[in-house]
């Protein structure tokens, strides 16, 4: 099965690459890319002419609910969020139920996703047994049975000792550890970011220093230790400051925002409305502003959404009772593009922050159009306007607080492991 | 008479000063008829009123109670502990079933913030927040402004001081954007660990101790203090708030010589507020409150049920 790429313009960070020229995939491989290729009988040639191509986008952060929460989503539906979104490799978290602590959730997460087909999934093993933050997990055996990173993500590890021992442990193997940076003591009962519009609302805050006191911690103990650490959904301007030092004094730390962190602020919770209810909370302009300098100048490295989905019953209910989260699978591309359009990143910095550097973070062998490499391809229609519409999302979780946004850009390709997993090209009329 | 241009009453924060004042004109002519002997006029014959309270409280409901019967409207109480909610059914569920029902007008007191935006936005009945979270009690705001124009007035250019635990008070937050609305200078004061934060941002001035909210206050407005705070070191002990931050005799000196005193209520006596002076008939208004209450709750049922029926 050969497959030819012609006219795109195609963006790799990972061999310094932008240029308009056609791709050969064979045997599911990247096997070169060249120009002015002719169609041959019996290969199938795309022109992707105005069409960008990158590597295969991969989210390092989402949450696939299964087992345990499959009316949210399930490694399927969750897969096919994911190429429908651009996505080619997803890494997923291990609050399912039960908790992917142990070998034998990270088989069944990997035969499903293998059944579904779609997307690449990479599991990510808890920290600590149950994500309690007690006892921790067999590392040696999760990282053979397929994870890729150890979390104990919405329950971050607040025991500091346990998180060293962790971080030294995990570093010896070579797995990357990350935390979801919330002093759960100074978050306690709160519920929206704190500042003004808490104020204003009347709901109990969760100061930014929750999330910067454990941001501060993790990259001391990563100093101490001479291991490494990546920091979750980065939500404000002082742990993109707190990073930006740590690199500047060769600290190996790496991290990560959201969409939604450089979309939106804490004023759209005015109506109480439980689509903007995340965990991290919705910050101030401030804030948004500091995430967008930090994609800029590489203090973040990667754009991941934190997928959320939900069912309707965790969030029609009353605000303080409402599940945290987003569905962003499929809106994570779309917003990101905003991003260039106004400056903030290149092309090939989007393709970094989408697909390169999760590959080195996690350490897959991804993010790059390389010869040899897999043939995860996105192809990217940088123009086209659409408006998001939850009805229409392959994500069982239809949460999101960006439905009715008119976004501008969208993949119309999702080709994984050199077959197409998704076809949008027909929105393009 | 002019007519309220709005389904619900969901806060203080987004009238304007002119509901505001037809809200407490409307009032101040119900007033007359809770002192008579026969206490019901047929205005509100045939409606209905549900009082849907999540959360215990017996004065606003009894207050509200009495008003819709003054009115001659039917009222039904339902209480958490009563009612489906142990059941563990949803508050939208229970919206949904209680509108099936048809009844004119849905009283909701909750402790979670937003929850009477959630109801309105699904039911067409009009409804009245009683009271939700830490964010809005607007009743209770409406009936402490028409007390203080009762006693002053007037409302314009007066210096209100407001104190105690900010942070939780949905009193505070309703009675701010009230008070600050109708041209009334507001002072707040309380432990640091009782300021929200940005609270300057609402138009206050916030202070830390008592002495320098309440200095030439025509109003002070003291706060009940919940006592469950102690537990999350809010405040380390009921004797030092008493201490620092309890009304008395000495601090309402600071005070202009005809400032009145108020108080939500429930009082915890001794705490917030000296008993002699919760007492004192020369400044304590807090039963002009209570009975003030009865009033604007009457103006509000009437002016959600059309306001031009007489």
């Amino acid at each position: 099965m050969k497959l030819i790429l012609k006219n795109a313009r195609v963006i790799d960070p990972s061999c310094r690459l932008d240029a308009r020229m056609d791709l050969v995939i064979e045997e599911g491989k990247i096997s070169g890319g060249k120009s002015g290729l002719k169609p041959k009988p019996g290969v199938e040639t795309m022109d992707l002419a105005g069409l960008i191509v990158m590597p295969g986008l991969i989210d390092m952060h989402t949450h696939l609910r299964e087992p345990g929460f499959e009316y949210k989503e399930t490694i399927a539906t969750g897969s096919a969020a994911a190429v429908a979104g651009g996505f080619t490799s997803i890494a997923c978290m291990p609050n399912t139920k039960p908790v992917n602590d142990n070998r034998s959730i990270t088989e069944f997460i990997r035969r499903k996703a293998a059944e579904a087909n779609l997307a690449n999934v990479y599991p990510i093993g808890a920290v600590s047994l149950g994500s309690e933050g007690r006892q921790m997990t067999e590392f040696w055996d999760l990282k053979e049975a397929g994870v890729v990173a150890l979390s104990d993500d919405g329950n971050p590890v607040m025991d500091a000792a346990l998180m060293r021992r962790a971080m030294e442990y995990a570093h010896s193997l070579d797995l990357p550890v990350i935390q979801h940076c919330e002093d759960k003591n100074l978050s306690a009962g709160g519920l929206m970011n704190e500042g003004y519009y808490a104020t204003l609302l009347g709901l109990p805050g969760i100061p930014a220093i929750a999330e910067e006191v454990m941001a501060g911690r993790d990259i001391l103990l990563a100093e101490y230790t001479r291991t490494r650490i990546h920091i979750a959904h980065v939500s404000t301007a002082g742990t993109v400051r707190l990073i930006r030092e740590a690199k500047k004094r060769g600290i190996a730390v790496t991290a990560e925002t959201a969409p939604h962190y450089f979309t939106l602020t804490d004023e759209s919770l005015q109506g109480y409305g439980t689509n903007y209810k995340v965990s991290p909370p919705l910050r101030n302009e401030a804030d948004r502003a500091a995430i967008r300098e930090g994609l800029a100048d590489g203090t973040l490295d990667a754009i991941a959404c934190d997928h959320a989905p939900h069912g309707r019953t965790d969030k029609e209910v009353e605000f303080e009772y409402a599940a945290n989260g987003i569905s962003g699978l499929e809106t994570s591309l779309g917003l990101s593009m905003a991003l260039v359009r106004e400056g903030v990143l290149t092309l090939s910095g989007l393709a970094a922050a989408l697909s390169w550097n999760p590959a080195r973070i996690l350490k897959i062998p991804k993010g790059t159009l390389a010869p040899g490499a897999d043939a995860d391809i996105t192809v990217i229609d940088p123009d086209l306007p659409w408006t998001v519409d939850v009805r229409s999302f392959a994500s069982r979780g239809k949460n999101s607080p960006f439905s009715g946004y008119a976004l501008k850009g969208r993949a119309v390709l999702t080709i994984v492991g050199g077959d197409i997993k998704y076809d949008g090209r027909a929105k393009r009329s | 008479m002019m007519k309220l241009g709005k389904k619900d009453i969901l806060g203080i924060r987004d009238m304007t000063p002119d509901e505001i004042r037809l809200i407490l004109d409307t009032a101040e002519s119900f007033l007359e008829i809770s002192t008579r002997d026969i206490k019901k006029v047929p205005t509100l014959r045939g409606k209905s009123v549900i009082n849907l309270f999540y959360e215990a409280s017996t004065r606003t409901r009894t207050s509200f109670e009495i008003a819709g019967k003054r009115l001659s409207a039917d009222t039904i109480n339902i209480s958490a502990s009563s009612s489906s909610v142990v059941k563990g059914e949803t508050l939208i569920d229970t919206a949904r079933n209680l509108e099936a029902m048809n009844p004119d007008i849905i009283v909701l007191r909750h402790s979670a913030a937003g929850a009477p935006h959630l109801l309105a936005s699904l039911v067409r009945q009009s409804i009245i927040n009683a009271g939700d979270g830490a964010n809005e009690h607007p009743s209770q705001a409406l009936l402490d402004m028409m007390t203080i124009r009762e006693k002053k007035g007037r409302i314009d250019g007066l210096k209100v001081a407001i104190i105690g635990d900010i942070l939780h008070s949905r009193v505070a937050r309703s009675n701010i954007h009230g008070l600050t609305k109708m041209g009334a200078r507001v002072a707040v004061a309380g432990p640091a660990t009782m300021m929200p934060r940005d609270i300057e941002r609402l138009g206050v001035e916030a202070h830390l101790k008592i002495d320098d909210a309440i200095v030439d206050a025509d109003v002070v407005m003291m706060l009940r203090i919940q006592l469950e705070r102690q537990k999350q070191n809010i405040f380390p002990s009921l004797r030092e708030y008493a201490q620092r931050f309890c009304l008395n005799r000495r601090n309402l000196q600071l005070a202009r010589p005809d400032a009145i005193v108020m108080h939500p209520g429930p009082m915890n006596r001794g705490v917030e507020i000296s008993p002699d002076i919760a007492d004192d008939p020369g400044c304590s208004v807090i039963l002009d409150q209570v009975n003030n209450g009865v009033a604007v709750r009457m103006a509000l049922f009437y002016l959600l049920s059309g306001g031009n029926d007489e």
